[in-house]
């Protein structure tokens, strides 16, 4: 049995999301090995790192370094016949590529996994993570995305080796135009050990700003939204949290101004705690919070932000 | 310039979700189904298109049971030219969908397949791309803009920490992210107009595609739910809880 890996990164760091991905490949069983596709060195080299890795195989070219999903393609299809599996985090660029590869193997996708139960049988959500349900594939292969929220990262102090790997060649029908990438100094809110998000009940895009801002700078945190208050164009699209959006895991998640439509709630059922700062008793969202504040965040986030200037945050 | 839009007929959002006791699967008996929500922000795309002058012609298409016609009337309602219903009672799995997909392309040859880049049943985000690469051509998925001339498509698209825009030479395919547009509510003269618009109707077999499953279902389940904590007296009490009791700050 081989496992194969695809890295998700940013192009100069490797996120942690590959890790966690690698868990879930030795949940199936057999060797690792992760393919690091565009990104600079230091992205390969932070991959061999990984506990449980036993060879990272990084290709380049202008466009796996733009995720040209058709590049992506042309690196990874030759090497199908490898391995026995094939994952990547469920990220933007994983969703992409795999039911395309997926295709061309011939094979049934398995997204957005939740669990290995087997090498062939999985659990997945479904309804919005409403359902969830196990499928055992009949297939030679698995091909998967994989959660990464639900599985702990692999550890560091692996020493596996990196090497070169053709980038293929793909067709020039798909072309990079540009990137708009929000470099906001804050942590990624997929990653944030700390995520602040606000809802609609803040009215305007300013005030959105003005009370999650300073908090989220107060406790290092990342900034999310539900999707009311995307669509009432208070946050940009990216930090939509939610089962359309952005699934978190944070150890913190604190919820301000949002009722919890189940969509939302499915999206950050897995924080560790969840805060929820909002003027209605029975508001949804306080079913599943583990501490309730009930009352205005006009007064509650500056009594919040003094409280926790007093110990030290 | 002629658009595909695939359109599924799924449970209403509105509606809640009850896993059959026998976890056999989510009980669909007397429900709302309605058009998959992000194939409606397709078919509006397309017919934006067509109000743009870039299309000319609209084929909207539905694989599915008898009922999905009233899916495919919608989509007419909301500016489609034509429809065309691939008539099954089985539940296909999304590799089955694209082959029956990429059977019906190579018939109509399209110059541009838009569908929403997911089902909200299964949530699989799979069938444009799999149509794609089953094609051999370009994706562009989870699509916030779209501009079409001179036989490209230039996409935003939402991925992970922001928009990335790329240009993709026709014939493509292309997935329907929230944001790209807010569908119409089809007026109730264009439910009329579409009622007499063609509509044909045709078995899968015709299509000869592998439409066999290759996974199956063991097991519907409820999810883990979180259950209530407590309500704090105030900003105080929360910090102190977070600090000693979580050990989160």
């Amino acid at each position: 049995m081989a496992v194969l890996v695809i890295a998700d990164h940013d192009g100069a760091h490797l996120r942690e999301t590959t890790a966690k991905t690698v868990t879930a490949a030795l949940k199936i069983g057999g060797d690792v090995d992760v393919a690091v596709l565009g990104g600079s060195a230091a992205v390969a080299e932070a991959a061999a790192k990984i506990a449980g890795v036993r060879k990272v195989r990084h290709a380049s070219s202008d466009a796996l370094g733009h995720g040209l999903v058709e590049a992506e393609e042309a690196a990874i299809l030759p090497l199908a016949g490898e391995y026995d599996a094939i994952l990547a985090p469920a990220s933007s660029a994983g969703k992409n590529l795999i039911p395309r590869l997926a295709a061309k193997l011939d094979l049934a996708p398995i997204t957005d996994v939740l669990a290995v139960v087997d090498a062939k049988t999985f659990q997945r959500p479904i309804y919005a993570g409403n359902a969830v349900e196990t499928v055992k594939t009949s297939d030679a292969k698995v091909l998967a995305t994989i959660r990464p929220t639900v599985f702990d990262a692999a550890p560091q102090g692996g020493s596996a080796s990196v090497e070169a790997l053709a980038a293929g060649s793909a067709p020039a029908f798909s072309r990079f135009v540009s990137q708009d990438t929000a470099s906001t100094g804050r942590p990624e809110l997929g990653a944030a050990k700390i995520v602040v998000s606000g809802g609609r009940a803040l009215g305007s895009e300013e005030e959105f700003k003005a009370v999650l801002e300073p908090l989220a700078d107060r406790l290092g945190a990342a900034i999310g939204a539900s999707r009311a208050a995307v669509d009432a164009g208070y946050a940009p699209n990216d930090y939509q949290v939610g089962q359309t959006g952005k699934v978190v895991a944070p150890d913190l998640y604190i919820a301000i101004g949002i009722s919890g439509a189940i969509q939302h709630l499915a999206g950050i059922k897995d924080a560790r705690v969840i805060v929820a700062i909002n003027t209605d008793p029975d508001a949804p969202i306080f079913g599943v919070a583990d501490y309730g504040l009930v009352g205005d965040y006009k007064t509650l986030i500056p009594e919040l932000m003094a409280e926790l200037a007093k110990v030290g945050r | 310039m002629k658009l595909l839009v695939p359109v599924k007929r799924v449970l209403d959002f509105n509606v809640k979700v009850r896993v059959k006791a026998d976890q056999s699967g989510v009980d669909l008996a007397n429900l709302k189904m309605s058009m998959n929500p992000f194939d409606e922000i397709a078919v509006e795309e397309a017919v934006r298109l067509k109000e743009k002058g870039v299309a000319t012609d609209i084929l909207a298409v539905s694989i599915g049971p008898m009922q999905a016609q009233d899916t495919l009337r919608t989509a007419m309602a909301m500016g489609a030219d034509r429809a065309l219903l691939i008539q099954t009672d089985e539940d296909l799995q999304p590799l089955a969908v694209a082959k029956v997909l990429k059977a019906l392309v190579d018939i109509e040859q399209p110059d541009l397949v838009i569908l929403g880049k997911q089902a909200i049943d299964g949530d699989n985000n799979a069938v444009g791309q799999m149509l794609a690469a089953l094609m051999g051509r370009p994706q562009a998925t989870f699509a916030s803009k779209i501009e079409v001339s001179g036989g490209v498509a230039t996409v935003t698209r939402e991925v992970d920490g922001g928009l990335q825009t790329i240009a993709v030479d026709l014939p493509a395919v292309i997935t329907a992210d929230l944001r790209l547009n807010e569908p119409r509510f089809a007026s109730l003269p264009n439910i009329m107009k579409a009622r007499k618009k063609p509509l044909d109707i045709k078995p899968l077999a015709e299509f000869g595609a592998d439409t066999a499953p290759r996974l199956q279902v063991t097991k519907v389940s409820e999810p883990e739910t979180r259950k209530a904590g407590i309500k704090v007296a105030g900003a105080a009490d929360l910090v102190a809880r977070l600090k000693n009791e979580a050990g989160v700050l």
